[in-house]
C-alpha cells in the first residue's frame, strides 16, 4: 500500500511527442482508471510508472520515493498484461511463484503466498497446469495471482480485460473491483473502455493526445466534464453538441437551430455573441410541446430504452433516448431543460463555467 | 497433413514426381543399397575376387584402433566446434537482438560468413595460421612458441575446429535471432517486474523458451561438423599429421580413393548412415514435442 | 522487430558492451578475408618471405590477370557458376513440382513417394559417395558437367519447404480456380508460382550457396579439368608448399568467395526468411 506521484511526465520517441507534461497524485489504496482512445499515452504512461520506458522528463515517486531511475524490479510493483505474459514453460504454480523465488523467499513462505491467492481467485485445482492448458479467464487470474503474492506497493493493469468475451468481461470485471477493495492496493488501470473505467475507477484520469484532459471521479466527469472531448468520450450514446452564441449580457444562449435558453446556474463570462458549444445528454431531452423539431432518420428499439437519431432543420443531428417502446412517428419536438445544459466555449472545447457570484 | 481441396487428375501427379523420384531412386537409394551390400564384401589384395563376408568388415573396423582414434577425433572436433559455434552464434544473437543503434548492420556484417565454402573458409584460415605465412602463425612463431600445425596434432586440430567453427557461427546466430524474436516481449516485462535482472530472465526466461531452436541446431551442428567439414579437413591437413585430424568420413573417403578399399570405405559409410539417420530420428521427435505455445 | 523489453529500460548493461562484442565479432569474421584481400594484391615474394601485409599493395590487378592468363580459372570460375546455378534451380523446379504433387493430388503411392523423398533427408552425399561415384562412372557421367549436378538435385529439403507452403493456400484460390474452368497446370502457372516467389528466392540463395561450395563430390567427380569448380582449384593450387604461389592462392580465394557472399549479401532478407523455415 502506498501513495504514488507523477508530476511533469514528458514522453517523446525521435522526434514524436507522446505524453505532454502530466500530473497525478494517487492516494493510498486508491485504484485511478486511465482512459482514453487509441494512441493517447495511456499504455505509455504505464510503462513508465512501471519503469519499462523512461520518461524523456518529469519523476515518478511511490511512497516519497523518486524511483524514476529505478529498473521495474526495483520499484517493488506489480503488473498484469493485455496478453497476460504468463511464462508459457512453467505451470501455474511456478508462474506465481517466479517473482518470490527470483527474490530469495523462503520456501514455506513462497508456498504459503501461493495457496492463499490461489484460494483467493480460486485457482487451487489448476496449479499444476501449463498456460497453454488455460482458457482466457483462467490465464487472467492466474496473471493476476502472480501480481497478488508479490504483495507490492503498486497494482498496474495494462487493458487485463480486452482479451476476453463480453461476458466474462463484465465478470471479471465485478471480480477484479472487489478483489482490490479487499486487498486495499494502490492501483492504476489501463483500459479504452467506458464502461470500465466508470465502473471500476475511485477517480478516473481522461487522456487525450497525450494530455490529461480531466481527473475526477466517475460522477464528477460524467456530470461536470472539462471539455468537449470528455463529455463525448463518456456516456453512451455520446452527448450531443448543438452550436450557439452567448446573449443576453451573458445569461442565455442562442442555439443556431434557433430557441434562446436561459442559463439556469447563473451568466457566464464572455463577449456578446461570442460562440459556444450547448451540450446536452439523449436521456436529458424531453419530449414537449415545444422545442426543437427532429426529423427521425433511425430508431434503435435496446427493450428496456430507445435511442432515435435525427436532424433538425438547419441540418444539427440529435439523438434522444426515450423509455420503453420507440414510439410510432417520424417528427418528435424536443424541449432542452436549461438544468441539464453543458457550455462549452467553441473555440477550445473547454467547460465555460458560471462566473463566481 | 492434406488438403481438403484437390485436384481430380489421376496421371498428371506420377508425371510431376518422375523426376524426382527417379534421380532419387538412381542416385540415392540404388547407391546406398550398394553401399549397405558392398560392407558385406570382401575384395583379396588384387581386386580379383570379391567374397561375402558378412559382418567381418564391421567387427574388423570396431575392433581396429586406428578406427577408435578417428572416433575419438570426431567426437573431440564435432563436439568442440558444435560447443564454439553453438555459444557465439547465441552471444551475438543476443546483443544484435537488442534496439542499439546498427543491430541491422550487425546482423548483416555477421550473416555473410554462412556463404563461405568450408574449403575456402579452411584456406581463409591458413593464411592466419600457416607458420610461414599465415600472420597469427608468424606472430606465435616469433614469440617463440613453436607454431607449426603440420607437425603438432593438437595444434592441427585446433586449427581445424576454428575454421569449421568459425563458419558455422553465422547459420547458428540466424536461427538464434528468429527464436529469440518469437519470444513475446510481454514475457520478458513480465520477468523484469517480478525482480528478475537481465542475467536472471535470460536463464530463467529466455534460454528455457529457446530450447527447441537450441536442440534443433544441435542436431544440425553435429551433422554439419561430422560430414560438411571434409573440406575443412582435407584443406587444412588432409587428416595429419599422422591422422591427427582423420575424422570418420576423411577416414571413409581415404579408405575408398586411396587404399581402394570397398568394403571396408562401404562398411565405414554404413556407420555413418546409422549415425545421420538416429540424430535425424531424434531431431524430429524431439522437436516437435518441445514447443512452448 | 527487436525485444522492447530491452530498449530504453532504466539501469539496463550498457549498450557500449554490446557494441564492443559485436564489433569484435565483426573483426573476428573480417579478419581472415581481409588478409586474403590484401594477400591477393602483393606479390609472391612478399607473402612467401613471410611479411603478410596489412595493407593493400599494387600488385592487385597484375595477380588477378596472372590468374586469368591460361584459361584454366576462367574455366573454373564458369564451372563453379554453371553447377550453382543449375543445381540451384534444377532442385527449385523439381522440388516445386513434386511438392505440388504430393499436396494437390490424391493417388496410389503417394504416402510411399512423399516418405521416399523425405527419407533422403538422411543420406548427405558424403555419406553414400563412393556407391554414387560408382553409379555415376556407369552412366559415363564422370569428369562431365551431367554428372556434377545431377547426384545432387533430387534432396529433400526444397520438396519438404514447398509442401509445407502449398498445405497453408487456402482452399477458397483451389475452389475460385476450379469454378473459373482451370486446371491443375494453370492454377500452379497462374496461382502458386505467384505465390511462391518469397520461397524460390529464398531457396535460391540456399541453393547457389549448397552448390557453389560443393567440395566432396566434385573431388571424386572432376577427374580431369573440364569440369573442375573454383573451390576444388583452389585447393589444388596449394599444391607443395615450396613452390606455392600464395598470392595467386589467395586471389583465388577471393574469387571463390565473391559470388556466394554476394548472392546472400543482395537477397538476405528473403534467404534468413526461408532459411528458418525450412526448420521443419
Amino acid at each position: 500500500m502506498a501513495t504514488l506521484s507523477l508530476s511533469g511526465i514528458e514522453k517523446s520517441f525521435g522526434a514524436t511527442r507522446v505524453l505532454h507534461g502530466v500530473d497525478l497524485d494517487v492516494a493510498e489504496g486508491e485504484m485511478i482508471v486511465i482512459v482514453g482512445a487509441s494512441g493517447c499515452g495511456k499504455s505509455t504512461l504505464l510503462r513508465i510508472v512501471a519503469g519499462l520506458e523512461s520518461p524523456s522528463a518529469g519523476r515518478v515517486r511511490i511512497d516519497q520515493r523518486d524511483v524514476t531511475a529505478l529498473e521495474p524490479a526495483e520499484r517493488d510493483i506489480a503488473m498484469v498484461f493485455q496478453n497476460y505474459a504468463l511464462y508459457p514453460h512453467m505451470s501455474v504454480r511456478e508462474n506465481m511463484a517466479y517473482g518470490l523465488k527470483i527474490r530469495g523467499f523462503a520456501r514455506a513462505e513462497i508456498e504459503r503466498r501461493v495457496a492463499e491467492a490461489a484460494a483467493l481467485l480460486e485457482l487451487a485445482p489448476l496449479l499444476d497446469r501449463r498456460p497453454r492448458q488455460l482458457s482466457g479467464g483462467q490465464r487472467q487470474r492466474v496473471a493476476m495471482g502472480r501480481a497478488i503474492v508479490r504483495e507490492p506497493k503498486l497494482f498496474l493493469f495494462d487493458e487485463p480485460l480486452s482479451n476476453l468475451d463480453a461476458k466474462l468481461r463484465v465478470q471479471m470485471r465485478a471480480e477484479l473491483r472487489r478483489l482490490q477493495r479487499r486487498l486495499g492496493v494502490t492501483s492504476l488501470f489501463v483500459t479504452h473502455d467506458q464502461v470500465e473505467a466508470m465502473t471500476l475507477g475511485d477517480r478516473l484520469l481522461v487522456m487525450h493526445q497525450g494530455h490529461a484532459a480531466q481527473l475526477a471521479t466517475p460522477m464528477d466527469i460524467f456530470e461536470r466534464p472539462a471539455d468537449t472531448y470528455v463529455a463525448s468520450f463518456i456516456g453512451s450514446p455520446a452527448m450531443n453538441f448543438l452550436a450557439g452564441r452567448l446573449t443576453a449580457g451573458g445569461t442565455a444562449v442562442a442555439l443556431a437551430a434557433g430557441p434562446v435558453l436561459r442559463f439556469a446556474d447563473g451568466p457566464r463570462p464572455g463577449a456578446e455573441g461570442m460562440p459556444l458549444t450547448i451540450g446536452i445528454r439523449p436521456e436529458h431531452l424531453v419530449p414537449a410541446a415545444e422545442g426543437l423539431a427532429l426529423a427521425l432518420d433511425l430508431v434503435e428499439p435496446l427493450g428496456s430504452e430507445s435511442v432515435l437519431h435525427g436532424r433538425l432543420a438547419n441540418g444539427e443531428a440529435l439523438a434522444v433516448r426515450l423509455p420503453g417502446r420507440p414510439p410510432a412517428v417520424d417528427r418528435l419536438t424536443l424541449a432542452l431543460p436549461p438544468a441539464t445544459l453543458q457550455v462549452f466555449v467553441a473555440e477550445t472545447g473547454r467547460r465555460l463555467d458560471p462566473s463566481p457570484a | 497433413m492434406e488438403r481438403k481441396t484437390v485436384f481430380p487428375q489421376r496421371l498428371l501427379p506420377y508425371l510431376l514426381l518422375a523426376p524426382q523420384l527417379l534421380i532419387t531412386a538412381v542416385f540415392f537409394f540404388w547407391p546406398a543399397a550398394q553401399a549397405v551390400w558392398f560392407s558385406f564384401l570382401r575384395q583379396d589384395a588384387f581386386g580379383i575376387r570379391t567374397s561375402f563376408v558378412g559382418f567381418e568388415n564391421f567387427t574388423e573396423l570396431l575392433a581396429d584402433p586406428t578406427y577408435h582414434e578417428a572416433l575419438r577425433n570426431t567426437a573431440v572436433f564435432a563436439t568442440a566446434v558444435s560447443l564454439l559455434s553453438l555459444g557465439l552464434g547465441l552471444l551475438f544473437a543476443v546483443l544484435a537482438d537488442r534496439r542499439i543503434r546498427g543491430a541491422g548492420l550487425y546482423r548483416t556484417l555477421l550473416i555473410w560468413p554462412y556463404a563461405v565454402a568450408p574449403a575456402v573458409a579452411a584456406v581463409l584460415w591458413i593464411f592466419l595460421f600457416h607458420p610461414q605465412v599465415g600472420l597469427i602463425g608468424r606472430w606465435l612463431n616469433g614469440l617463440g612458441l613453436g607454431w607449426d600445425y603440420k607437425l603438432n596434432g593438437g595444434q592441427a586440430m585446433l586449427v581445424v575446429i576454428l575454421a569449421a567453427a568459425w563458419k558455422q557461427v553465422a547459420y547458428n546466430m540466424i536461427f538464434f535471432l528468429a527464436g529469440l524474436q518469437s519470444i513475446p516481449p510481454s514475457v520478458l516485462e513480465a520477468a523484469a517486474i517480478d525482480g528478475a535482472r537481465p542475467w536472471q530472465r535470460f536463464w530463467t526466461i529466455t534460454f528455457p523458451l529457446l530450447s527447441p531452436t537450441t536442440f534443433f541446431l544441435i542436431v544440425v551442428n553435429l551433422v554439419y561438423a561430422c560430414f560438411d567439414t571434409f573440406g575443412v579437413i582435407d584443406a587444412l591437413t588432409k587428416g595429419g599429421p599422422a591422422k591427427a585430424t582423420e575424422t570418420l568420413i576423411y577416414r571413409a573417403y581415404v579408405d575408398g580413393r586411396v587404399n581402394l578399399d570397398l568394403g571396408m570405405s562401404s562398411a565405414q559409410s554404413v556407420v555413418l548412415m546409422v549415425v545421420v539417420i538416429l540424430l535425424t530420428m531424434v531431431q524430429f521427435r524431439y522437436v516437435e514435442r518441445r514447443v512452448h505455445y | 522487430m527487436s525485444n522492447a523489453a530491452s530498449t530504453t529500460e532504466p539501469g539496463q548493461r550498457p549498450d557500449w558492451l554490446a557494441h564492443g562484442v559485436l564489433a569484435l565479432g565483426v573483426l573476428l569474421f573480417v579478419l581472415p578475408i581481409w588478409v586474403v584481400l590484401m594477400g591477393a594484391t602483393h606479390d609472391a615474394a612478399t607473402i612467401g618471405r613471410g611479411e603478410v601485409p596489412l595493407l593493400p599493395g599494387g600488385q592487385g590487378p597484375a595477380n588477378f590477370a596472372a590468374l586469368f592468363a591460361g584459361g584454366r580459372v576462367g574455366r573454373m570460375l564458369g564451372n563453379s557458376l554453371l553447377m550453382a546455378l543449375a543445381v540451384a534451380f534444377g532442385k527449385i523446379a523439381i522440388s516445386i513440382l513434386s511438392a505440388y504433387a504430393v499436396v494437390f493430388f490424391r493417388f496410389p503411392g503417394r504416402s510411399l513417394a512423399f516418405w521416399a523423398i523425405f527419407l533422403t533427408l538422411m543420406l548427405p552425399v558424403e555419406v553414400r559417395i563412393f556407391p554414387t561415384f560408382k553409379v555415376v562412372s556407369d552412366l559415363g557421367l564422370v569428369n562431365t558437367h551431367a554428372g556434377l549436378i545431377i547426384p545432387l538435385i533430387a534432396s529433400a529439403t526444397a520438396t519438404l519447404l514447398f509442401r509445407q507452403f502449398f498445405l497453408t493456400i487456402p482452399d477458397e484460390y483451389v475452389e475460385a480456380a476450379k469454378m473459373d474452368g482451370a486446371g491443375p497446370l494453370r492454377f500452379f502457372c497462374d496461382v502458386v508460382l505467384p505465390l511462391s516467389r518469397t520461397n524460390i528466392a529464398a531457396l535460391f540463395v540456399i541453393l547457389f550457396v549448397y552448390g557453389w561450395n560443393q567440395y566432396l563430390w566434385p573431388l571424386l567427380v572432376a577427374t580431369g579439368e573440364e569440369v573442375e569448380t573454383l573451390v576444388i582449384g583452389m585447393v589444388k593450387m596449394i599444391g607443395s608448399e615450396a613452390n606455392t604461389e600464395w598470392n595467386q592462392v589467395m586471389a583465388a580465394c577471393v574469387l571463390a568467395l565473391l559470388p556466394p557472399v554476394a548472392v546472400v549479401l543482395l537477397m538476405q532478407r528473403w534467404f534468413v526468411k526461408g532459411l528458418t523455415e525450412t526448420e521443419k
